[in-house]
């Protein structure tokens, strides 16, 4: 079964958006019976990666089709119950490798949340009512805001340490002491506390904002949400564009999109990501930007890259490599990138950009190792070239290649490699590359705009390698096929190492952790062995622990 | 030596369970017993707290002594903490610690799951005396109402029987648990009880007789199942509850056969065969069969909701850890482990009501409400006696599990009384013919007129064969200040 990251809200089995004014409500009501696989039932509102896609397709569209919508609020559309977290026997069922992806994309899918507020003026409050627990409160603190209601038994927990012997995966660990600010000790208690923390105690100790009695939460509800839009500098009296379905055809070896094509080499593990620079000239007005809708180029590679990404994490598991190309015109890209960059108060423009800061990431935390290849009649411009910086190598093709009549491949630099679109360490990908000189930085800036030859961007660092049509094939097929023969577990640590120069974020802290710690208790026996926590969740048998500390 | 066996007065708190010698815990009720003086004249029975009740209280927790009656004023019935006799050498009867000695201190690694479990069931108990409070006002006689406060005044002490454990075992969160109780107000948006059925209106007598034999009866089922724990003192504290959960069945069994008794009799003295004449039997100014059915459907289903989802992770952990068995446990012939025994499951599967093999481990809730629907229908044979006796043609009937369920395998599913799953549509054009109307609800209030006199009984409902303590009919049970 392939999985499929598209959906829209007429399809949705587990969420409702319901505008009204500046405001959404954003309801989670899982339907039990709407699990991605067989084998378990989404009981009280329990998630799995299915549910957490359509999460995220209404994180995109609230953005997009709602620009008026300043405020989103968090809410279960269940009595009694917010949300229970990860299902416990979806993930006790689950491969390791899905597992891992489906805690990579709940992440990434939070941090999308953050992204709004911090930069899209769209807050998120969580409405707390009933239990939350688990990936339910970790929903809740990826908003500005949390409100629990103080009915006597409503709760925020993480009990994944004393109840299923895991860590929480999509950033509570994190979130509670970085982002609250929780105290250790409390943190501590709280963490291995199955049952939570309510009532009062709850905002004593920060992992709620209020507390408020079930006949005042909706007045204070609107008092938050009120207070919030305030803060927002969304645009009123704006129509948003619709997010069409994505043109895609799906093969035994690939997909293809308007924008981007897929194609897979089984035999030797690498797909082959090519993306097509702009057919059109950029626009030359905002309406005209906002009359092309989803069609607009950016926009729509951003959305077909993003799907093609996804495709491989979940659904293409032995893809060793992913080798990214361009096909077409850079100064085009660069004229789209000019246009985005002189319009970016603009609130589509700037969704725009934010959308390719998310996917860049995306891109940035895909286990897979990457590389770039600069080929004659290439378009690595701008935002494209940023795909390149966020690869492990990039290896550029030097001057022309016999019997190609296409232009001699150029890298050329915009606004959007210096500071456009940071890394989840906060840094642009050529502030990560050059940590230790910054004066490269410096260097390459001095070039924007130009299109740079092969020799010129090897020397200015931007490239691994240049080769010439004599070496190219081979280079290029020998990296691959060693690639491919290294262990991928032992790729996956090293090239996360490697990516991610420089100051931790909170961003950084939660997937580093998520790489390490929990992938490494996500495997030991005490977890997932026979005798393990998850094995044994809902039997009533207490898990078998070899008691060693490591 | 400690003496266990009668109750102790010394103390503010009757108690055998050493309180003059136990400062701590002494000086933790102490603190507590005023807020809950606090809470019974607030959300005690309205308008009779300066009556003198005719009530029993416990000198001893042996079977002569536990039944002492006296007049009383609730406000200073001596509530108190009452375990039954530590069984020398009692061993865990089931779970993991099969055959282990029981504990008398809380294992650390179960606290917090036994902490909850007390915190349930210590819910329920102050939750039916405040959805009872405003009965009294429409006793249908002193008889009746003094039935009434008695299953208060217990339903009280049961509080406290919760409250000591809290306050003794589980140190600061005990406490705070302690407090809570207290907090939470049945019906109430902002501080409802715990439990769904324990926040529904007990509006009239006839629901109060149902409530006490369905409701309360899961109640005893509970009970049961902690009365087997291998954490002694619940066990202890649970065991003694019961013998006085026995009191509110007989309220419940004998408050709705005597209204059956007296429908049945006004039905052949006015010479009406036909039960499901409404309107003809409803004239007489007693309550028809139809409507008594609808009750038990009500009532009856909402009990079973109590049970939790029929396959729990929580009942398999708190069976496996030694803390809540199975009704009868120690009289069931297995392993009392359960690894890998399976148990019969009701299930919705495909639109269809199933029987799936469930892990026995993980489908104890389903057992122990087996348990209870078996239980009930018993009471229920009982009655069906009572209307065959009389020569009038009708049967009450148990509705099917899936019938009117809000909570685990049937929730949310449209299933008519006999088990049979129907549209919504279909549902909510035939609801009113299965559960009480508003119409019936009226009709049951137009009968609900106090009778105060000494012996005698509203229209609607016969007087009981014996009296309480052997008293004659006329006995004064409240003496009313008014």
């Amino acid at each position: 079964m392939r999985i499929d990251f598209q959906t829209d809200p007429a399809r949705y089995r587990h969420w409702r958006i319901e505008t009204d004014g500046n405001l959404a409500n954003l309801i989670m009501d899982v339907d039990e019976k709407g699990g991605l696989f067989e084998g378990y039932d989404l009981k009280l509102n329990s998630y799995d990666l299915g549910v957490d896609i359509e999460l995220y397709d209404a994180i995109q569209r609230l953005r997009f089709e709602h620009p008026g919508v300043k405020v989103v609020v968090l809410r279960s559309g269940k009595e009694r119950v917010f949300c229970a977290g990860a299902n416990i026997r979806m993930l006790a069922g689950a491969a390791h490798a899905h597992k891992v992806n489906f805690c990579k994309f709940t992440n990434e899918t939070r941090n999308a949340m953050e992204d709004a507020s911090a930069n899209s003026g769209q807050k998120y409050l969580c409405a707390v009512t009933g239990s939350c627990a688990g990936g339910g409160y970790e929903l809740a603190l990826a908003t500005d805001h949390i409100i629990l209601t103080d009915d006597g038994s409503s709760s925020v927990s993480l009990p994944e340490v004393p109840l299923l012997a895991v860590l929480p995966g999509t950033g509570g660990l994190t979130r509670v002491t970085d982002k609250r600010k929780v105290r250790r000790d409390r943190a501590d208690v709280f963490c291995s506390t199955e049952e939570g923390v309510r009532g009062g105690k709850a905002v004593e100790w920060r992992l709620v904002d209020d507390v408020v009695t079930n006949s005042r939460f909706e007045e204070m509800v609107a008092q938050r949400t009120g207070e919030l839009a305030a803060a927002s500098d969304r645009p009123a009296g704006e129509n948003g564009i619709t997010l069409g379905p994505l043109a895609r055809d799906f093969t035994d070896n690939g997909v293809t999109y308007s924008a981007v094509e897929v194609e897979i080499d089984r035999q030797s593990r690498t797909a082959t990501i090519t993306l097509a620079g702009p057919q059109e000239a950029a626009p030359g007005s905002v309406a005209e930007m906002i009359a092309k809708g989803d069609q607009f180029w950016p926009l729509r590679v951003a959305r077909e890259l993003d799907d093609a990404i996804l495709n491989i994490r979940l659904n293409e598991l032995e893809v060793a490599v992913i080798q990214f190309k361009t096909a077409g015109d850079g100064a085009a890209v660069i004229a789209h990138d000019e246009f985005l960059e002189a319009n970016a108060g603009h609130w589509l423009a700037r969704e725009i950009l934010l959308n390719w800061t998310r996917v860049l990431k995306r891109v940035d935390l895909t286990s897979r190792s990457l590389v770039a290849l600069i080929e004659p009649g290439s378009c690595f411009a701008g935002t494209l070239a940023e795909i390149a910086f966020a690869c492990d190598r990039s290896y550029m093709a030097l001057g022309a290649f016999e019997g190609d009549n296409r232009p001699e491949a150029t890298l050329v630099l915009s606004a959007a490699n210096f500071g456009r679109h940071p890394m989840s360490n906060g840094l642009s990908r050529l502030q990560t590359r050059f940590l230790g000189e910054p004066e490269s930085v410096m260097a390459a800036n001095t070039h924007i705009g130009e299109p740079l030859m092969a020799d010129t961007a090897e020397a200015l660092g931007l490239v691994t390698a240049a080769y010439d049509d004599i070496d190219w094939e081979d280079e290029v097929r020998i990296f691959l096929e060693e690639r491919a023969s290294f262990s991928p577990d032992a790729m996956t640590g090293m090239e996360a190492n490697l990516r991610f120069a420089g100051p931790e974020t909170m961003e950084t802290k939660v997937f580093g952790r998520l790489t390490a710690w929990q992938n490494w208790i996500f495997q030991r026996p005490n977890a997932v062995g026979p005798d393990g926590a998850l094995g044994r969740y809902g039997t009533g048998r207490k898990a078998d622990f070899n008691m060693d500390r490591v | 030596m400690l003496d266990t066996m009668n109750v102790n007065y010394d103390t503010s708190i009757p108690n055998n369970v050493g309180l003059s010698e136990d400062r701590r815990i002494l000086k933790a009720l102490e603190r507590w017993h005023p807020g809950y003086l606090d809470w019974w004249q607030d959300m005690g029975p309205e308008g009779f707290q300066e009556s003198l009740v005719y009530l029993r209280t416990a000198v001893a927790v042996d079977p002569k002594g536990w039944a002492k009656f006296d007049y009383v004023r609730m406000p200073e019935y001596r509530w108190g903490i009452l375990l039954a006799p530590q069984e020398e050498g009692r061993v865990v009867p089931f779970g993991e610690h099969y055959g282990e000695p029981a504990w008398q201190e809380v294992p650390g690694e179960y606290r917090a799951m036994l902490r909850r479990l007390l915190v349930i069931q210590g819910d329920t108990e102050p939750a039916s005396v405040e959805q009872q409070r405003h009965l009294g006002t429409t006793a249908p006689s002193l008889y009746d109402m003094r039935n009434l406060f008695q299953v208060n005044v217990e339903e009280g002490r049961h509080l406290w029987a919760m409250v000591y454990l809290l306050q003794k075992y589980f140190g600061s969160d005990g406490r705070e648990e302690a407090n809570g109780l207290l907090q939470r107000r049945s019906g109430d948006a902002d501080k409802p009880r715990m439990l769904g059925a324990f926040n529904e209106a007990t509006p009239d007598w006839l629901s109060f007789f149902m409530f006490t034999f369905f409701t309360d009866r899961d109640g005893k089922m509970q009970l049961e199942a902690l009365a087997q724990s291998g954490f002694d003192p619940l066990s202890r504290t649970c065991r003694f509850m019961l013998t006085e959960e026995a009191h509110h069945m007989f309220v419940g069994e004998t408050g709705v056969g005597r209204t059956i008794q007296r429908t049945c009799e006004a039905m052949n003295d006015a010479d009406i065969t036909d039960p499901t004449d409404v309107e003809k039997v409803r004239a007489l100014g007693v309550i028809d069969m139809p409507t008594l059915q609808k009750k038990v459907n009500l009532h009856y289903t909402l009990s079973l909701d109590l049970f939790g989802s029929e396959v729990s992770t929580n009942a398999a952990n708190a069976f496996n850890s030694g803390l809540k068995g199975r009704f009868h446990e120690t009289r069931i012939d297995d392993d009392h482990r359960l690894l890998d025994a399976t148990y019969p499951v009701l299930k919705l599967v495909d639109g269809k009501v199933e029987t799936v093999d469930e892990p026995a481990l993980s489908a104890l809730n389903m057992r122990l409400r087996d348990d209870y629907a078996n239980d009930a229908g018993k009471g229920v044979e009982r009655w069906n006696k009572i209307i065959a006796k009389t020569g009038v043609d009708f049967r009450i009937e148990l509705p099917h599990p899936a019938f009117h369920r809000h909570i685990g395998e049937f929730a949310g599913a449209n299933a008519t009384p006999d088990g049979e799953i129907i549209s919504e549509a279909e549902w909510l054009e035939r609801r009113d013919e299965w559960l009480p109307s508003d119409g019936d609800a009226d009709f049951i209030d137009s009968l609900m007129k106090p009778v105060w006199e000494p012996g005698q009984f509203a229209g609607w409902i016969a007087p009981p064969k014996v009296g309480i303590d052997n008293h004659p009919g006329d006995f004064e049970y409240v003496k009313i200040e008014v």
